[in-house]
């Protein structure tokens, strides 16, 4: 640079005749340039935009409102009361990860423990039935407590090294609770193996919390509640300090943020949930197990907040109710034609997200639907036995797959061998050209309905895993924040 | 700045090793009220080591930092914020997933009080408090004229320029209401017509804004442009002190820059 350059005769920024470096006006016209999303990211993304968080909390409250006048107590308990559960325990462990940003694995022991701190003292096993009135805050603020001690030790650990802590925390706590032997202790403090039974239901002022539809409405006024004051605390001085220490702890230092202060508070409000989640587990199941509080709830707490988008709210309650919905409709016990529905749900989804163009879409849709129709009536003609099978669980759609998909009567290994061709052409169709992707989408899209037809209906149990596991894959890939997400994630 | 009052920033014989290197040796050092100070010196001098010094990042192992005469040696970096340092980083360090007005309100928290259950319950001193914070945040954006205003407050900060970051990292610090400002090389990266900008940014922050100013600054102009005072480190040590034409024309600081041989030529 020349030293001798007289930087004053150079007009002040923003005077006529000025350089426009560094006003980049295309950043000012960011809204009009932004390429707006097509197919059904654009009409998700759209909604997005009216719907206002207190519309969207009406919104939800009148649909979830109503649940109990059309669902059977069942499905009440199956859908309408564990989707609320994982809604408070994703609530409480978006407070610890999503806000605050610290790796949390031992958030169950925190749920099980507010379960059995309830279970201690309102059940017959000590023979104590404190009034859920007394019980439940004193749970809420021991369980809130517990997760300070925790955090206190934890609290200069940072991203791998407090997940393996906490992770063994929670892994101690399922040991613990299981370590009393029943036959030489007796039912000792946990009951061990056999947990305790017999829990009282919640009571507030003589009224007894005893019917799924009463649990239900307990659950959900407290999810309301836990919902508006996340929302405020997430709009306060709080929840932007939070947020700032989730992003750049040595930064919120400097600016004044007492970092390992709030790292506690994270944990205290999070475990403070899952404690009050603990209470109502506890009472609509009447009993607790130290199964109830393993790595696969977890795992299914973690996939609510994953799949909802870190930090979102909202996202919580749409990841909750996919998750629980989906989980309970691949359930071994539940009919085949609901895992039938939501798998083909699915895939269409599918295709709508990678394809982005409702005529694409409609085309590769109609391709895959003659695909299947000319290879069934080709295979019949010339082999028959290979289109013989029946189609597990009848019904009119059904029916219509049965003469589209290849259902062989014998071969037995068929299913498994389509299976391993699916995971392989899974993988092509990531390798290959996105401009040549749409001509594979309809035989992969076949080939999985093949699988499914074949070897995953036969095989719920598995195949709910696996069907959840490529759920998870395909939304990392499409939207890697999340559903409702926003936080930006850098992908190297 | 007659007379001897006793000066905003103190270090007195500040020592800090890492394993066996002195990054900072024995350093005395002073910053009077209202001065503009640069700290200047090659890479590896151990400029950045003493702002992380007076922020509290890292403990003095030996010697005495003062602030206002309050020894500050050993506190947690909030606690310095909160008495009134607030800095900026070389290494830019935003919070980048949140908005710029997030990003200018959370350093609010320091003389903000409202607790989480006020908060919850949004009680009217909480919401007076917010619009409070949220009008500081506003005016010290509108402090950078229309580069951060309007339509830029809700954008997260990761959409933001490089020049414009460093800006909003300045705009962040000063809502942490500092008496002390620790600038670490605000116009690196910056072209020279923003590079200008900035040195008419920094006398601004003094004559308006009423902060005592620390820079780390590499570019020549800007350290011309700004200080009151030049003080120059090489190997943690303070080789010169004085006004910029001292320090420039001092043969040590030559020698520290272009190596002994440059200081031959010279």
């Amino acid at each position: 640079m020349d030293p001798e350059r007289d930087f004053s005769e150079l007009p002040e920024p923003g005077e006529p005749g000025s350089p426009r470096v560094g006003v980049d006006e295309w950043v000012a016209q960011a809204d009009q340039l932004e390429e707006r999303p097509t197919g059904i990211a654009g009409v998700l993304h759209r909604v997005g935009e009216v719907v206002t968080p207190p519309l969207r909390l009406a919104l939800f409250v009148a649909f979830a409102a109503t649940l109990p006048l059309w669902l059977s107590t069942g499905d009440l308990f199956n859908y309408g009361i564990f989707v609320l559960l994982y809604v408070l325990l994703g609530l409480g462990l978006n407070v610890v990860v999503g806000f605050a940003g610290l790796l949390d694995l031992g958030y169950v022991a925190f749920f099980g423990f507010g379960a059995y701190f309830y279970a201690l003292l309102s059940s017959e096993h000590y023979g104590i039935h404190w009034p859920a009135i007394v019980t439940v805050p004193l749970v809420v603020v021991s369980t809130a407590c517990l997760g300070l001690l925790l955090g206190i030790p934890s609290r200069r650990l940072l991203g791998d090294y407090l997940a393996i802590v906490t992770l063994f925390f929670g892994q101690a706590f399922v040991v613990f609770v299981n370590a009393t032997d029943p036959v030489v202790a007796g039912k000792g403090l946990t009951g061990g193996p056999n947990g305790i039974a017999d829990i009282d239901p919640l009571s507030f002022f003589g009224f007894d919390v005893t019917t799924r539809t009463q649990q239900y409405y307990v659950l959900l006024v407290a999810a309301v509640l836990v919902l508006v004051a996340l929302h405020f605390i997430s709009e306060s001085r709080t929840g932007r300090s939070l947020r700032s220490l989730r992003e750049d702890p040595l930064a919120a230092g400097a600016v004044g943020i007492p970092v390992n202060r709030l790292k506690l508070l994270a944990f205290a409000i999070g475990s403070g949930i899952a404690g009050l989640t603990g209470c109502i587990f506890g009472t609509v199941l009447t009993a607790v197990t130290a199964g109830n509080f393993d790595i696969p709830i977890l795992i299914t707490i973690y996939a609510v907040v994953i799949l909802g988008g870190f930090g979102s709210l909202s996202g919580v309650v749409v990841g909750a109710t996919v998750i629980t919905v989906s989980f309970q409709f691949l359930a071994p016990e539940n009919p085949q034609s609901n895992a039938r529905l939501l798998f083909y749900t699915v895939i269409v989804l599918v295709l709508a997200l990678l394809v982005r163009s409702w005529w694409r879409l409609a085309l590769v849709l109609a391709v895959t639907v003659a695909l299947g129709l000319s290879v069934h009536a080709i295979v019949e003609a010339v082999a028959p036995s290979w289109t013989g099978g029946a189609v597990v669980e009848g019904g009119r759609f059904a029916d219509a797959i049965g003469n589209w998909v290849l259902i062989p009567q014998e071969h037995a290994n068929f299913g498994n061998f389509a299976y391993v061709t699916l995971v392989v052409a899974v993988l092509v169709l990531t390798q290959i050209r996105p401009s040549r992707r749409i001509f594979a989408l309809p035989f992969v899209a076949y080939l999985a309905a093949v699988v499914w037809e074949t070897s995953f209906v036969l095989q719920p149990a598995v195949a709910r895993w696996i069907l959840f596991g490529a759920l998870l894959v395909v939304l990392m890939n499409v939207r890697p924040q999340g559903l409702l997400g926003t936080s930006r994630v850098e992908i190297v | 700045m007659s007379g001897d009052p006793a000066p905003l920033l103190e270090l007195r014989r500040v020592t800090k090793s890492f394993g066996g290197l002195r990054s900072v040796d024995e350093l005395d050092l002073d910053v009077r009220e209202g001065e503009i100070v640069s700290l200047i010196g090659p890479n590896g001098a151990g400029k950045t080591t003493v702002f992380n010094l007076v922020t509290g990042i890292y403990t003095p192992d030996e010697g005495a930092i003062r602030l206002d005469g309050r020894d500050i040696a050993g506190l947690p970096p909030h606690k310095i914020s909160q008495l009134g340092i607030a800095r900026t980083f070389q290494t830019l360090r935003l919070f980048l997933n949140m908005t710029v007005k997030e990003n200018v309100m959370a350093a609010a928290y320091g003389h903000t009080k409202a607790g989480v259950l006020r908060s919850v319950l949004r009680t009217p001193g909480m919401r007076r408090e917010e619009r409070e914070i949220e009008r500081l945040a506003e005016e010290r954006l509108a402090f950078f004229g229309d580069r951060l205003v309007g339509y830029r407050w809700e954008q997260p900060a990761y959409s933001l320029s490089y020049a414009n970051r460093r800006r909003l990292e300045i705009a962040r610090a000063t809502a942490a209401k500092p008496k002390l400002l620790l600038l670490d090389e605000p116009a690196a990266g910056m072209n020279p017509v923003e590079t200008h900008e900035m040195t008419e940014l920094i006398g601004r922050l003094r004559e308006e804004g009423g902060y005592t100013i620390l820079v780390i600054e590499h570019d020549m102009h800007v350290v011309e442009g700004i200080s009151d005072r030049v003080i120059a480190l090489d190997h943690g040590e303070k080789i010169a002190e004085g006004t910029f034409d001292e320090v420039a024309t001092d043969a040590g600081v030559v020698e520290a820059y272009l190596g002994s041989a440059g200081a031959e030529r010279k």
